[in-house]
């Protein structure tokens, strides 16, 4: 072996987890000075052997190279020691401090006191240097996701990291800000850096990628030459078939109205408005997509829907029936919410409390309400552990969350235990989510496979309406065409769908009309049309419909 | 100002600084302890014990100090208790603090029967500064009954607010309590101790309480009765929400606090008040601390208000490695 041609080399690695073999045995290298994707399925366990080369989890088989030397990490500190430096998939960084101060969390300089002014200009001379642009006094919780990361890349920089890994850094960036990461990532690369990077979006992995390492079910399977590669080779390599990247689907035939808002406002959570009397029609048996710069109102507008979020102004009509500022019964049957006894609305905070811990306070007022929604809405928040699931319930529980008030599962006081867990396999067998088993807490589960896991919920309960946000976000190719699969079923089974995504793709191959919004308002509809997404990009932007014509 | 009226109310201040005072301390140690991310309610406990502790070695050895050590050290000892339950076995922290409360009480009024009858004990000195009295005009009615002779504990809290504050707020050690409270999983990722920090903290917050115990016991009231400390460790609880986990704000909540607990007394001297002739409303006076400790532990117990109140986002969760969406 050549002196030194690797910056890093991991052989034979296996970790295994209770009940999972999580890397098998795998072989990976890294040249220095490249940028090398890994790709894989959810639950591949590319972040597995990543925390490995971090110090985070330790090996249970195999060695870690670098420079030839064998090494061996037991905490992230002595791998930052050894210039390994990782940006996780959920950022590490401290919200209530200062980027200067997440800048130096753990290391060894400053000793005791703190000079603020010195260190901030320290900091704004790095990123000054490697073009990462943020405020060092600026606190992380208000910066925006692609700053966040901005302070991620620049930490593990300044705390001179060589080899810099990614965790889907993009999975939440705009175009914009994408472009910007490559940028950055290149002059990184051009110093003497050496990158390893995991995403989903095949794309970005052949645009920026000079080797692409595919890991399947824990093993390697391939490496390739980045500008040798194409976008299906990859994702036959990854998913081991063919993929459909554009869904086929038959034209739309709408039927009545399943939502309807009117004149709808509302306020963030820092009490600034976030919708201005924003209405809306989601026809029966169509989708509706929301494009828009995520931040203009688009997650409210969705907790509004679904009722966690109070309007100040404004109606929700699902179904012919009001909803507005009634939270969502978990798919309660109309016969069973007529009567709104008590028992009813003491089981329904039973059953939602544990999910919407975090939201308690946004919840709104008129959340008693004897009425509630009935009327089949599901929902799929962008927040997929704190509102979408309850992380530490099995996988029977979370699966039932919204059947076991009633039968079969719910018998009377009790629940049907054992129908309940037939059904949980049935679903996660139908639904492909990769688990050990339907008793493992719903925590352990890899993004995608959490995310399918509440489609499960959601589909399964036969809603009228479907409200998505962001549904694939973080997923692999295969689960992608699975999931738009999914819904493309639903709506032509006659279910209204709203579909809230950033991702142009996905709003263009799954929506029947495009309603672009910013700031809280509507700019104007765009059927969904390649030819279009100019257009679309305008409004986004903030120009309204009849400007964009005009010009 | 009438003078009658002005005494009055110096002397209302005056009292609210003595009494307060093991109020601060114990607040000061428990809003540490809860910025690193540990809830421990048994400050009264520890107070306790930091009490009994203080007074026993100091009647031993005839040396206060020596006292205020033992207590320091009693209260932060008891309080690993909770950091066992909380950091190690990651149980669940308000009953492991309910417990720490029972044990502290039930120990101290076990090994405290044999001090109750002793009235002499060796106390903390008072600080006398006669230069007080000479600042014109507020020099002799203000400064002096405030200042200018007080125990000295009294001094000790004016030092380690500000300590207290810089330690957490401009140091790199705090930097690092901050992190551990805030958001563990970002310590950990760049080799942070979480665990470590943590006990530590605790033990600090413990032994903060401790010598709140230590400076009633030895010179605020310096006694030992059993169960002194009357509920004044659920005060400094409350306190904490109160103060909004700063330092500063801790300081006026204390003395506020040490005030009230004696108005009471003051009010029922004022003849053309209402509380003169009736002592029955003098109970429900004394009831006041009480009922805010009882609200703002109510308010603390729902989430999503103390995240308003700027509490540690990691407040009372344990830290497990490697746990998706923590
Ligand atoms: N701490 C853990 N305990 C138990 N099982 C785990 C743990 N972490 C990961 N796993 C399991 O190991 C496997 C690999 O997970 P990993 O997070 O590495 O996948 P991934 O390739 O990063 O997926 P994704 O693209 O969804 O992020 C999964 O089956 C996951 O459920
Ligand atoms: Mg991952």
């Amino acid at each position: 072996m050549s002196e030194s041609q690797f910056a890093f080399e991991m052989r034979g690695i296996t970790k295994r987890f209770p009940g999972v073999l999580a890397n098998d045995n795998v072989d990976f290298a890294v040249r220095e000075g490249e940028i090398h994707a890994l790709l894989g399925e959810n639950g591949a366990g590319k972040s597995t052997l990543m925390n490995m080369l971090n110090g985070l989890y330790r090996p249970d088989e195999g060695q870690i190279f670098i420079k030839d030397q064998a090494v061996r990490f037991s905490s992230p500190r002595e791998a930052i020691n050894h210039g390994i430096g990782m940006v996780h998939q959920h950022f590490m960084l401290v919200p209530t401090q200062s980027v200067a101060e997440n800048l130096i969390l753990g290391q060894s300089a400053p000793r005791f006191y703190i000079n603020y002014s010195e260190l901030e200009a320290q900091v704004a001379e790095l990123s000054e240097k490697f073009g990462l642009a943020v405020d060092p006094r600026a606190k992380i919780w208000q910066l925006s996701v692609g700053e966040q990361q901005r302070v991620e890349v620049l930490k593990m920089l300044y705390q001179g990291a060589k080899i810099l890994i990614m965790d889907e850094p993009t999975a939440v960036l705009t175009p914009q800000e994408v472009t910007d990461l490559f940028d950055t990532l290149r002059s990184m690369t051009a110093s003497g850096h050496t990158i390893v990077f995991i995403s989903h979006k095949l794309d970005e992995v052949v645009a920026i990628a000079d080797r692409v390492t595919v890991l399947q079910r824990g093993r390697v399977t391939a490496t390739v030459e980045g500008k040798d590669t194409t976008k299906a080779e990859l994702a036959r390599l990854m998913v081991g078939r063919e993929v459909l990247f554009r869904i086929q689907k038959a034209p739309a035939q709408p039927g009545a109205e399943a939502l309807v808002i009117e004149n709808i406002s509302c306020e963030n959570d820092r009490g600034l408005p976030a919708l201005r009397n924003l209405s809306l029609t989601v026809r029966a048996g169509e989708v509706v997509g929301i494009a828009g710069v995520a931040g203009n109102g688009q997650t409210e507008l969705a907790e509004v829907i679904a009722g966690l979020r109070a309007a100040t102004e404004g109606r929700v009509i699902v179904q012919g029936q009001e909803v507005t500022g009634k939270r969502v019964a978990a798919g309660e049957q109309s016969e069973a919410s007529k009567g709104g006894s008590w028992d009813i609305q003491v089981s329904l905070d039973i059953g939602d409390s544990s999910i919407n811990l975090s939201k308690g306070d946004e919840r709104p007022e008129k959340q008693a309400a004897p009425i509630m929604v009935s009327e089949g809405l599901a929902y799929i928040p962008a927040d997929r552990t704190g509102v979408g699931s309850s992380p530490n319930l099995s996988l029977i529980d979370n699966l039932i969350l919204k059947a076991y008030r009633r039968p079969p599962i719910g018998k009377g006081w009790r629940i049907d235990l054992s129908l309940a867990r037939e059904q949980a396999e049935k679903l996660v067998e139908q639904f492909n989510v990769m688990t050990p088993n339907v008793d493992t807490p719903a925590r352990l589960l890899s993004g995608g496979n959490l995310q399918k896991l509440i489609l499960a919920r959601e589909i399964s309960s036969r809603p009228k309406v479907i409200i998505a946000v962001y549904p694939v976000r973080g997923l692999d190719v295969g689960a992608i065409e699975a999931i738009h699969q999914m819904l493309i079923d639903e709506r032509n089974r006659g279910t209204a769908i709203l579909l809230i995504s950033e991702d142009l793709d996905e709003l263009l191959s799954l929506s029947d009309r495009i309603v672009v919004v910013f700031e809280g308002q509507i700019m104007g509809e765009v059927p969904p049309e390649d030819e279009r997404v100019d257009e679309i990009g305008l409004m986004m932007a903030g120009t309204r419909v009849e400007a964009v014509h005009a010009s | 100002m009438e003078l009658a009226s002005l005494v009055f109310i110096v002397n209302i201040i005056g009292a609210g600084l003595r009494t307060g005072t093991p109020l601060l301390f114990a607040t000061l140690g428990e809003i540490i302890t809860e910025r690193s991310g540990v809830l421990n309610l048994g400050v009264e406990g520890m107070m306790l014990a930091g009490a009994l502790a203080g007074f026993a070695v100091s009647y031993g050895t005839g040396n206060p100090w020596f006292g205020v050590m033992a207590g320091m050290l009693a209260g932060g000892t008891l309080s690993l208790l909770n950091g066992l339950v909380a950091i190690t076995l990651r149980g669940d922290q308000v009953v492991s603090g309910l417990a720490l409360t029972f044990v502290g009480r039930g120990l101290t009024s076990v090994l405290g029967v044999a001090y109750v009858q002793i009235r002499e004990v060796p106390r903390l000195p008072t600080v006398r500064l006669p230069f007080m009295y000479d600042v014109p005009l507020i020099g002799p009615n203000i400064l002096w009954p405030l200042f200018g002779e007080q125990n000295i504990v009294l001094y000790l809290g004016f030092l380690l607010v500000p300590a207290v504050w810089f330690w957490v707020e401009r140091t790199r050690p705090g930097l690092h309590l901050r992190a551990v409270g805030e958001k563990p999983a970002a310590a950990d990722a760049v080799g942070i101790n979480v665990a470590a920090q943590r006990y530590l903290y605790v033990f600090v917050g413990g032994a903060f309480a401790g010598l709140a115990g230590a400076s009633l016991s030895l010179a605020i009231t310096p006694l030992w009765i059993d169960d002194m400390t009357a509920g004044q460790g659920w005060i400094a609880v409350g306190l904490v929400i109160f103060a909004g986990w700063n330092p500063w704000r801790a300081v006026l909540g204390a003395y506020i606090f040490g005030a009230l607990r004696r108005l009471p007394l003051d009010l029922q001297a004022v003849g053309w008040l209402p509380f003169a002739s009736n002592p029955i409303l003098g109970v429900w006076l004394e009831m006041i601390p009480y009922l805010f400790t009882i609200v703002a532990l109510i308010f603390s117990s729902r989430e999503a208000i103390r995240k308003r109140l700027g509490a540690p986002a990691a407040l009372g969760i344990p830290y497990i490695r490697g746990e998706r969406g923590a």
